[in-house]
């Protein structure tokens, strides 16, 4: 600490040491205020299992069962919302196409693999080609001609979905093939397992998990201290530690009592770990903040931002045919009306996650967790038998008010 | 004696327990220029905003009392009734309307269903004749200069019948030929009776113009100086700001020159919409350890030279050669030339330098990720801990490298976007309007600093608008003017005189 800062600056300034610190319950205040969505999504759980019990008496949120649910239901929102977000940093730019193209790449999984026997795995390639494909068909005329992202995709959207209904001919296919779903919605460990090992066996992969978290805090703590930069106080660590590990063993404890942990968690956790460490720790990540935070002075710095946007769009593309194959596996069908509004989910998932409307905000936990909460609002408002006409109404306004909540917090930020 | 027309009386105003007035007291005459200064964060823009009615009665303590009333504005509409019209160092002109629509925004004329062009162009015209503006009325702002736009500005608060007219900064974009021109016509509107309010950092406009000058400094009154019996000189002036007596606004440098280290040859660029040259067949040359200036007007082709030669970012059929230490090089992308070790520092920070929603940490770093990355990784703990080593080379004032730019004051953005091209390593440095808009003290750093880069043997480049920091900072100056180099002189000869009859000869032949 002391001697990264040398000269000691005009009085006015608060020493950063200081801020260190400050008491217990302004650390507490201040994870809140960072955390907000966060904060609001597990009220908003304990709100439902509040809610659930008084209604039904019996049901709970929280029930082995549920959870597993909610992550079936809302996995193909984590993936579009990964990258949703990195076409909303480049300034504000959203995808319309996405669900359409997931019906169109579904209907091309189904043609190959339920139609024509292909080989599942050289599906799963050509689906992730054709996805690519298309997205750098959108991002070569939003990022090198610059037509407006919103119209290209718009474009997309009517196109995508009428060659869905072309390649299907209206009809729908199904099923898949037992071997392909088992890599989307089967269980580890196995269904073979004998019924009293599940829960132990779910446990132990919870364990692993903690582990490899708690290995890489350290390993990263270790490596600041020998490079004599600034750590946080142990105990903030623990704490952080502690609370992590506990939850993760709570849901796979919840995952041993219903089938054991739902193999899709797999994908997701991959599709997140990869593009959060893409836009936090990498150079091109930074350059889409820098282009959606101020495009010309990204341009001024030496940064190609045709060539960011061509990724973001292009990334896009697959990111659908990855949704898309997880989605036939879900329902087992290729459908011509698959992935209806699927794009407002992945848009309004990012803005709820506090990603700016203007570009240059966002983060991919944060559109993680407005995926989750949109999922919830839909798990839970489902359990309590609210009218799907209502769960819309209600849907939109909590869109809305995170948005606001977002302009208005910056603009009182602003003031003072 | 003389009436007066608006008294502000012991204001003070808070923010959130911060005082940033502190029981200022000033009276305006009727019919006078009164300037007020002071640094940067004094109060200047606070005062203003409650005289106007942006922070409402109630919201401050103190008396304002105007045209021998007391007043209590609770909105800008409240003070606009009034005649009192501020024009922001910001212009709120929309660019695709045109002239007379900006005019007439909000006070359009006809009813409220029912516009009436032909008296809303007719009168646009009218105002516009006053303040010399010869365009048609029909032109779109975004056509037009922004020496124009700052007219139109004028005339639009002409349009509401003023009695007070506030100027923030109203020169702080133009060039000298358009600040004169602005200058002139408020002598004129006060030879018609209109009284105005003038803040502005540049001191010798103020001493030329201003009947009275009242300082703020730290948020209080410091003094009124009254022309004919005070001294109104700039130095006069200065030490009433800050307090003590600068002597010398521009830190002193030994010189020692080297070989020619950065030098354009023939360069010619074309706009990149019309065919008309922007700049045209020129050569310049920078040696090394030493600071070179290119004087002229807004519009000269300047900041156009400059980025043309800093990877082809502006401008279409660029020909000509550049060559480094000797070398030519081609310089075909930013990247290339940052590669090269050439740094660009942008004028206008906010729109072409900084991205403001981010940390200081971020723009520090983000012209030279290479240095702070491994096979496009980014190693965030080098990254904060060099942000931190450069935000204390440049002594940018904040809590912390993660403060966001947007919260920074125009000088410790300035610094920022310094310390961000520094952090690219370069040798060769061109600075575009380095100083503009930022507090007398600020720019003494950023002077000192730009003294420290050609005592490392570094070549500078400075464009500037501001005539005595020119001749105040550089070894050699390059007028430019109409796309082309008119003159060259070297310290000892230049003059405010010569620079400027050498653009005014220029533009007349």
């Amino acid at each position: 600490m002391a001697d990264i800062k040398k000269a000691p600056t005009s009085g006015k300034e608060p020493n950063p040491q200081e801020r260190l610190d400050v008491p217990r319950a302004n650390i507490g205040l201040e994870f809140v205020k960072k955390n907000t969505m966060l904060v609001a999504l597990v009220a908003a759980m304990v709100l439902f299992q509040v809610l659930i019990t008084i209604n039904t008496g019996s049901g709970s949120f929280f029930s082995p069962a549920n959870v597993t649910n909610l992550i079936a239901q809302n996995g193909y929102v984590v993936i579009l919302a990964s990258g949703m977000l990195l076409c909303i940093l480049t300034g504000g730019n959203i995808d319309l196409s996405v669900g359409c193209g997931l019906a169109f790449i579904g209907a091309v999984a189904g043609e190959l693999m339920v139609n024509r026997h292909m080989n599942i795995y050289l599906t799963i390639v050509i689906c992730l080609l054709i996805g690519t494909a298309l997205g750098a068909w959108q991002a070569f005329w939003i990022a090198y001609v610059r037509i407006p992202p919103f119209i290209v995709t718009l474009a997309g959207m009517l196109s995508f979905r009428g060659m869905a209904g072309i390649l299907l001919g209206g009809l729908v296919i199904s099923p898949f093939p037992q071997v392909y779903k088992r890599y989307f919605n089967s269980f580890l460990p196995g269904s073979a397992t004998p019924a009293d090992l599940l829960v132990p066996l779910t446990l132990v992969i919870g364990a692993i998990i903690c582990a490899v978290f708690v290995i890489a805090q350290i390993y990263s703590r270790v490596s600041k201290i020998r490079k004599k930069y600034n750590v946080e106080s142990p105990v903030v660590m623990i704490v952080r530690i502690v609370v992590i590990c506990a939850v993760i063993m709570y849901v796979f404890w919840l995952f041993g009592h219903s089938k054991g942990m739902p193999v899709i968690l797999i994908t997701l956790a991959v599709v997140v770990a990869v593009y959060h460490y893409y836009t936090s720790k990498t150079v091109p990540g930074r350059h889409l903040y820098a282009m959606g935070g101020n495009e010309k002075a990204a341009i001024f710095s030496g940064i190609d931002t045709n060539k960011v946007l061509f990724f973001a769009y292009t990334n896009m593309g697959f990111l659908v045919a990855v949704a898309s194959l997880v989605c036939v596996a879900r329902f087992d069908s290729a459908t011509p009306s698959a992935g209806n509004m699927y794009e407002l989910d992945a848009i309004g998932a990012c803005f709820i996650g506090g990603a700016s409307a203007y570009g240059g905000v966002g983060t991919v936990s944060g559109a993680v967790i407005g995926a989750v909460f949109m999922g919830v609002l839909n798990n839970g408002m489902s359990i309590l038998g609210v009218d799907a006409n209502w769960q819309r109404t209600i849907k939109g306004f909590v869109l809305l008010a995170a948005v606001i909540m977002d302009v208005v917090s910056k603009k009182r930020r602003t003031v003072s | 004696m003389k009436d007066y027309l608006l008294k502000m009386q012991n204001i003070t105003k808070l923010f959130s327990g911060v005082r940033a007035l502190n029981n200022v007291s000033f009276d305006v005459e009727e019919g006078e220029i009164h300037a007020i200064v002071g640094e940067n964060g004094a109060g200047k823009s606070t005062l203003m905003n409650i005289l106007s009615g942006v922070y409402g009665y109630g919201s401050y303590e103190g008396n304002i009392i105007y045209g021998g009333e007391e007043c209590r504005f609770g909105g800008i509409r409240d003070s606009e009734e009034k005649g009192i019209v501020i024009i922001h160092q910001e212009l709120a002109l929309v660019p695709h309307m045109s002239i007379a629509e900006n005019m007439f925004l909000g006070n359009e004329r006809g009813k409220q269903m029912n516009i009436d062009w032909g008296e809303t162009y007719q009168k646009a015209e009218e105002h516009m004749g006053i303040v010399g503006l010869k365009e048609s009325p029909r032109m779109l702002i975004k056509d037009i200069s922004v020496g124009k736009q700052q007219l139109v500005e004028i005339a639009k608060a002409l349009a509401k019948s003023v009695r007070l007219l506030i100027l923030d900064e109203p020169t702080a974009s133009l060039n000298e030929d358009d600040s004169q021109k602005l200058l002139a016509l408020l002598l004129q509107f006060k030879n018609e009776g209109i009284t105005s309010i003038l803040i502005s950092h540049k001191l010798s406009e103020v001493s030329q113009v201003a009947d009275r000058i009242t300082i703020l400094r730290d948020g209080a009154t410091i003094e009124t100086l009254t022309k004919g019996t005070d001294d109104i000189g700039e130095g006069r002036i200065i030490k009433g700001m800050v307090g003590r007596e600068i002597q010398d606004r521009f830190p002193k440098r030994e010189s020692s020159i080297g070989d020619v280290s950065l030098e354009v040859k023939n360069w010619t660029v074309y706009h990149p919409l019309y065919e008309r040259k922007v700049c045209d067949n020129i050569s310049i040359k920078v040696h090394r350890g030493e600071v070179v200036g290119i004087s002229g007007l807004m519009g000269a082709g300047r900041s156009e030279l400059a980025m043309s030669v800093f990877g082809k970012i502006y401008g279409r059929g660029i020909s000509g050669s550049v060559y480094l230490d000797g070398k030519e090089v081609k310089l075909n992308t930013v990247q290339d030339a940052i590669n090269n070790k050439l740094a660009y520092v942008t004028e206008d920070r906010k729109t072409n330098g900084l991205i403001l929603s981010n940390p200081i940490r971020v723009n520090v770093t983000l012209a030279n990720l290479g240095r702070i990355s491994n096979h496009g990784t980014i190693d965030s703990n080098k990254e904060r801990a060099d942000a931190e080593e450069y935000k204390d080379m440049l002594n940018v004032k904040c809590n912390s490298i993660e403060q966001l730019a947007s919260s920074l004051s125009g000088g410790n953005q300035q610094k920022v976007l310094l310390s961000k091209w520094m952090y690219a390593q370069p040798e060769f440095l061109i600075l575009d309007e380095p100083t503009r808009g930022i507090d007398v003290g600020a720019k003494y750093e950023i002077y000192t600093f730009i003294n420290q880069l050609v005592a490392q043997n570094k070549s500078v480049l400075m464009i500037s608008s501001e005539m005595p920091e020119i001749l105040g900072m550089c070894d050699r100056i390059y007028v430019m003017n109409e796309g082309r180099i008119v003159a060259e002189y070297s310290r000892d000869e230049a003059s405010q005189e010569k620079i400027m009859s050498s653009i005014l000869s220029a533009s007349a032949s």
